[in-house]
């Protein structure tokens, strides 16, 4: 019973992953119509932004924490004006294809740097250490994720849905001439939004740099998951990818604990199963 | 075949002759270096086992004796289907006559067959399966560098004699980590130890920590990685953080790599106990060899056992072949001629090759060094013990090859 327990903690630290990307994809597939393959590319750049900032800089995590998502974002951003902007209103395909392409580009380039074993990223001093739950020992700084990504997830899930900037965000996808012609820069916001997706990936990127290495694939590796976890919880989304994310990490670690070997395909397993069942994702809305 | 028409011309006692001269006289050889160039393995394989094949052609001379030498590589991504794919393109559409490298025990196994079929060549200087000069020999494969039943004899011996007899594995799910698992586990139970669990994960995993916590409530003294490269250092680095060492269980490297230690940095790996048989810090030979290795590589790397493995087999194919006087095009004839040669170079040493195609050389024990007691990059193993070639591998007495007189 103690090992179940450990499972579901340790399930809850990596849905917190998965709940931070699935988010930044549903924010920019609900905003922009975008299925946004360069996801993990962009999350993968966010833990090398940490770490050339600590290695090169000498800027600590905490402040990575912050900058780099912005430097990233800041790199979303130029990637939407110089090329997303020009398939507004084409097939979802092809901005799925152009993003995918843009991946390939980005991880080809920093293997062909870095290799592909990867580069260290200690965990910061002030989140050494564990503390014994009686049950397991849990690692202060997966702690530390699970409670920031949360806090993270909601703020954002507040912004969109809750507040004036969110509300006209979510009528400009409705209706951009209309909202254009109460005179809100449409275009602008649109950008600002992947730049927020894009943030948001690069902020599980580092937090991610201290529990993994540093790697080039790193995002590969993580972003099938992720659409899996998107399409699930329903596409665009926002509640849904968060609550999504979270389940399927508990998922995932208890098949860990039951059936190894079943570890990687389950999440698939998952995703058939409720598009038979709900084609539109858990909480998704019929297009 | 290119000669026939001229042949036909020139009436058939003539073909004949000519046949037979151009056979002899065939001074082409075209190598394969077929690797993960992109996977979890790509650091201590891929473009470096490239890099390697290119400098055992540049020091092989052969080019100044009038022999030409093609070189070309392929990424397998770790999928057998795709590496038997590769290999039979490269022995039917390239002509190719040599395989090197091909890490990875699923794709070297399946490689295996296609080699044997064809009757070509392979160097198998990466993949660490025992099947290779075992169950699965073959008259065509040479396997160099390493394997799972040296490992497990050298690491898995050494921990239990120093008192771990408890051990849980940790093991890829695929050829390799199932072979590892089983030499391991045999030298553990016959040195007196015991296995008390076993979790095998999925290759390319990003998260261990739910295998960590099954194998540190398993109590056992000793968690053995029967793993490789990315899934070995994401193991170590998370091991660390789950307090598992601190808490008085330890981890065996059963295969560690030297592109591994590097990636983690000395201040996680410190202390590790695996088994190499190369080490670019050795004598004069391996660093002059691993000095011009590393100015070639874009990240500046040693190279690793595998690496190391391609230039030195390499060399010793191309002098069986120089001693043959000409590329006979015929995988079998030439492994039966390297087996007749003693093998040499600056980086094994002196070794042979046995019946089974089992390359015999010393196998070292080493351990990880502190960060306070390394002198700079790349200074990072301290040696503990060396095991001499004839006793480090399976004996011939314990084989099922069917090479193996008895």
């Amino acid at each position: 019973m103690q090992a179940l327990y450990a499972q579901l903690l340790v399930g809850l630290i990596n849905g917190s992953f998965y709940a931070l990307l699935s988010l930044g994809l549903a924010v920019i597939f609900g905003m922009l119509n975008i299925i946004n393959f360069a996801h993990g590319a962009l999350y993968m750049m966010g833990a090398f932004v940490a770490y050339f900032l600590l290695n090169l800089g000498g800027i600590n995590y905490w402040w990575a924490l912050l900058i780099a998502p912005v430097i990233v974002g800041i790199f979303g951003m130029i990637l939407e004006r110089t090329m997303l902007q020009w398939l507004t209103g084409l097939d979802h395909l092809y901005g799925l294809l152009l993003t995918f392409g843009i991946a390939l580009i980005v991880q080809g380039l920093f293997q062909n740097y870095f290799g592909s074993s990867g580069l260290p990223y200690a965990i910061p001093d002030e989140l050494k250490g564990g503390m014994n739950l009686g049950f397991m020992f849990l690692p202060i700084y997966r702690g530390w994720v699970v409670i920031f990504s949360l806090v993270v997830c909601l703020a954002t899930w507040f912004l969109i849905e809750k507040t004036r900037l969110g509300a006209y965000l979510r009528a400009a996808t409705e209706n951009p001439t209309l909202v254009r012609a109460f005179g809100i820069n449409v275009p602008r916001m649109i950008t600002l939004t992947y730049g927020l997706g894009v943030g948001l990936a690069a902020l599980a990127g580092v937090l991610s740099a201290p529990i993994n290495q540093v790697r080039p694939l790193m995002g590969a590796d993580l972003i099938i998951v992720v659409f899996a976890v998107v399409v699930i919880g329903g596409m665009g989304s926002i509640m849904g990818s968060i609550i999504t994310g979270f389940a399927l990490g508990v998922i995932e670690g208890l098949t860990k604990y039951f059936y190894p070997e079943a570890s990687n395909t389950v999440v698939f397993v998952l995703m058939v199963l409720v598009l038979l069942v709900k084609p539109t994702g858990l909480t998704g809305r019929a297009a | 075949m290119k000669h026939s028409i001229s042949a036909m011309l020139l009436g058939t006692a003539l073909m004949f002759g000519m046949a037979g001269g151009a056979i002899a006289q065939d001074k082409n050889i075209k190598i394969g270096v077929l690797t993960d160039n992109s996977g979890l393995y790509a650091d201590l394989g891929g473009p470096g086992s490239t890099v390697a094949a290119q400098m055992a052609i540049e020091d092989s001379g052969l080019a100044a004796k009038g022999w030409k030498l093609d070189l070309i590589s392929a990424d397998h991504q770790n999928k057998p289907d795709i590496g038997t794919t590769i290999a039979r393109q490269w022995i039917d559409v390239e002509k190719v006559d040599i395989f090197m490298d091909v890490l990875n025990s699923g794709v070297a196994l399946a490689v295996n067959n296609v080699v044997k079929e064809k009757n070509s060549v392979m160097i198998n200087t990466g993949a660490a399966t025992s099947d290779l000069t075992n169950a699965q020999c073959s008259p065509n494969t040479v396997h160099w560098v390493y394997d799972t039943y040296m490992l497990a004899n050298s690491t898995g011996q050494a921990l239990v004699k120093a008192g771990g007899d408890t051990w849980y594995f940790l093991t890829a799910d695929y050829a390799f980590g199932h072979a590892l698992e089983r030499d391991t586990a045999a030298v553990v139970v016959k040195s007196g130890g015991k296995v008390i669990g076993t979790v095998r994960h999925p290759l390319n995993t990003a998260d261990f920590s739910s295998f960590l916590l099954q194998a540190q409530a398993s109590k056992a003294k000793i968690i053995g990685m029967a793993n490789a490269g990315g899934d070995t250092t994401n193991t170590i680095k998370q091991a660390a953080e789950f307090g598992i060492v601190s808490g008085g269980q330890k981890l065996a490297g059963l295969l560690l790599f030297i592109t591994d230690v590097h990636a983690l940095g000395l201040k996680v790996a410190q202390g590790l106990n695996f088994t190499e048989t190369f080490y670019w810090d050795m004598n004069d030979g391996t660093r002059a060899f691993s000095k011009r290795f590393s100015e070639r590589m874009k990240n500046k790397a040693m190279p690793s056992m595998v690496q190391a493995g391609v230039y030195s087999g390499l060399l010793h194919y191309f002098k069986t072949l120089e001693a043959m006087g000409g590329n006979p095009h015929d995988g079998g004839k030439v492994v039966a001629k390297m087996k007749e040669l003693p093998t040499d170079d600056a980086l094994f040493g002196q070794g042979t090759i046995r019946a089974d195609g089992r390359k015999l050389h010393p196998a070292y024990l080493f351990e990880v060094k502190k960060p306070e007691e390394s002198k700079g990059p790349w200074d990072y193993y301290k040696l503990i013990g060396t095991t001499p070639g004839d006793q480090a591998f399976r004996p011939l007495s314990e084989s099922a090859c069917a090479l193996v007189k008895k």
